[in-house]
């Protein structure tokens, strides 16, 4: 089952032609990388699907996207709702300002739960479902800021998950992080395909091999290719793309 | 041995005048706090002497030569509390409007942020003629403390309204993004998120402006304040003493200006330390607002 379908989008940012005419199908459960040199038009698709770009001034989308089958972009829908579904975690881990345990809260309260044990009970989920749960459950009460970047980029992790999301976007999520944090978090992904539909950005082929199901290859604002993983890795149907995995340019 | 890149004693020269520069930056800063310290020692040495529990408790007698400036410190409070509730909510408001509403290079916010950085140019007696004006006679209020809390507040406004905006300017975009992308509202944003980390910064501008109202003489010389009025002001329509005022009363007017130095200087030290005990406080709420946010 297609998650989220893509037809014809194109995207402006004042002039500047940004995505050409991308139409694409993103199915459920799956994880799907999104590669590309910078600058490609990748990470402003990802973008789209939560509306993030919405805060820019100036920008305009032609075309449509959908989720379960609903325009995310008719005028009926409501921005907080959707992203309430469509999770986001960023390239640098952005906890609030709080303890570790409102952070993971956070997104619960803001969408008007109340129940304490409810919360409670979500925010150790979410943590055990990050894999951070062992590493913080002593202090729930210490400041997110005090965690090291690697645990702060899974404690955002668990923050998006705590809303129980469809979909998770993750924008070079650990483009900022050590090795051994970037694999924890690789790890994630992997284990968190049976709850939601992934999407990732990546500048890291290898890492878009080892996770995803799934790979699109975009260029200066098109996508070139879109193909299952393997294929995309092993045999490439453009030339662009085999130049790019193949590293002789981007 | 290859021969030395720079020769013998090349550094010397450097170090001198890197010493010279810093023993100019020395002198200067400390000279900076000597006069801080004469001006506080001066004060506290012609006004402790008249210090006293009446004198903070009781009304001006026998002309203003002797007695207390009860009446003063209240009127001074009062306007601080007035010009309070007048500033804060309309200049946080203000900055918020102009950091996370607007587009912040749109030509609207350009222009806002202008006349504010205009208005804070614009002397306090204008600011007293234009009160005078508008809320005393157009509006009727008559010389009142309503009067002189509304046009204290007008001119700490552009402080209140700027420091809002830098404070809130500094908190990255990524925390606010992190947020709306959890489902939450622009409001929920702005009030659980970005108001608690600019807060330590706004309420040192709020700090700011209340001692900078503590002191002001001109805007309340048309509008509100009063040379003599010994009885404590029973509504918002009253006329009231203030200290900056009564301190120009007293050393350039009255009945004997001699025997009344001794209680300028006095005013003038219960004055600085009301601003002290302010800046104190400041200090304290930042703290706490610090503490709340968790960043340690």
């Amino acid at each position: 089952m297609e998650k989220i379908e893509a037809k014809d989008v194109n995207f402006y940012y004042g002039d500047f032609h940004a995505l050409k005419g991308i139409t694409m199908e993103i199915p459920q459960n799956r994880v799907v990388a999104f590669i590309g040199p910078s600058g490609c038009g990748k990470s402003t698709f990802l973008r789209l699907f939560n509306r993030m770009n919405d805060l820019i001034p100036g920008a305009r989308l032609e075309g449509q996207i959908l989720i379960d089958g609903n325009d995310i972009y008719s005028p009926g829908v409501r921005v907080d709702e959707l992203r309430k579904n469509v999770g986001m975690v960023f390239q640098r881990p952005n906890p609030f300002p709080k303890s570790i345990f409102e952070n993971v809260a956070y997104g619960l309260r803001v969408n008007g739960i109340k129940d304490r044990k409810f919360i409670a009970q979500r925010v150790e989920e979410s943590l055990r479902g990050a894999a951070l749960w062992n590493e913080v459950k002593d202090k729930l009460n210490a400041s997110a800021y005090a965690l090291s970047g690697g645990q702060q980029q899974r404690l955002c992790i668990a923050r998006a998950m705590a809303v129980a999301p469809s979909v998770l976007l993750m924008d070079e999520p650990a483009s900022a992080l050590d090795p051994i944090s970037t694999a924890k978090v690789e790890e994630l992904i992997c284990e968190l395909r049976s709850q939601v539909t992934i999407v990732i950005v990546t500048h890291n082929m290898q890492q878009a091999s080892r996770v995803s199901d799934k790979t699109a290859f975009f260029y200066m604002g098109e996508m070139v290719e879109y193909d299952d993983t393997k294929t995309i890795f092993t045999n490439p149907r453009q030339l662009a793309t085999q130049n790019y995995i193949t590293g002789r340019f981007g | 041995m290859s021969a030395p890149v720079f020769p013998e004693g090349f550094g010397t020269r450097k170090r001198r005048s890197q010493m010279l520069a810093f023993a100019i930056f020395r002198i200067l800063s400390i000279t900076v706090v000597l006069i801080l310290f004469l001006i506080l020692g001066f004060i506290i040495y012609k006004g402790a002497g008249v210090l006293s529990w009446d004198f903070l408790t009781k009304a001006p007698s026998d002309g203003m030569t002797s007695g207390g400036i009860f009446p003063a410190i209240v009127g001074t409070l009062l306007l601080m509390l007035g010009s309070a509730v007048v500033a804060f909510p309309v200049g946080i408001m203000s900055g918020i409007y102009m950091n996370e509403y607007a587009s912040r290079t749109g030509r609207l916010v350009r222009f806002i942020r202008l006349m504010t950085n205009n208005l804070s140019g614009v002397p306090s007696i204008v600011f007293g003629l234009f009160g005078m004006a508008l809320f005393v006679k157009y509006l009727g209020f008559g010389d009142s403390i309503l009067a002189g809390s509304l046009t204290l507040g007008l001119l700490s406004l552009p402080l209140v309204i700027r420091t809002t905006e830098e404070a809130l300017k500094d908190i990255p975009d990524g925390i606010r993004e992190g947020s709306l992308a959890l489902g939450a509202t622009k409001l929920q944003t702005i009030w659980k998120v970005v108001l608690p980390m600019g807060m330590p910064r706004i309420i040192t501008g709020l700090i700011l402006s209340l001692g900078r109202v503590s002191g002001e003489t001109a805007p309340i010389l048309f509008t509100c304040a009063a040379y003599f009025f010994p009885q404590l002001p029973t509504s918002i329509f009253d006329q009231c003493m203030a200290l900056p005022y009564h301190l120009y009363v007293i050393s350039t007017s009255g009945t004997d200006i001699e025997a009344q130095e001794p209680i300028a200087f006095g005013t003038a030290l219960v004055l600085v330390i009301i601003v002290l005990i302010i800046n104190l406080l400041a200090g304290l709420l930042r703290k706490y607002f610090e503490k709340k946010l968790k960043v340690k």
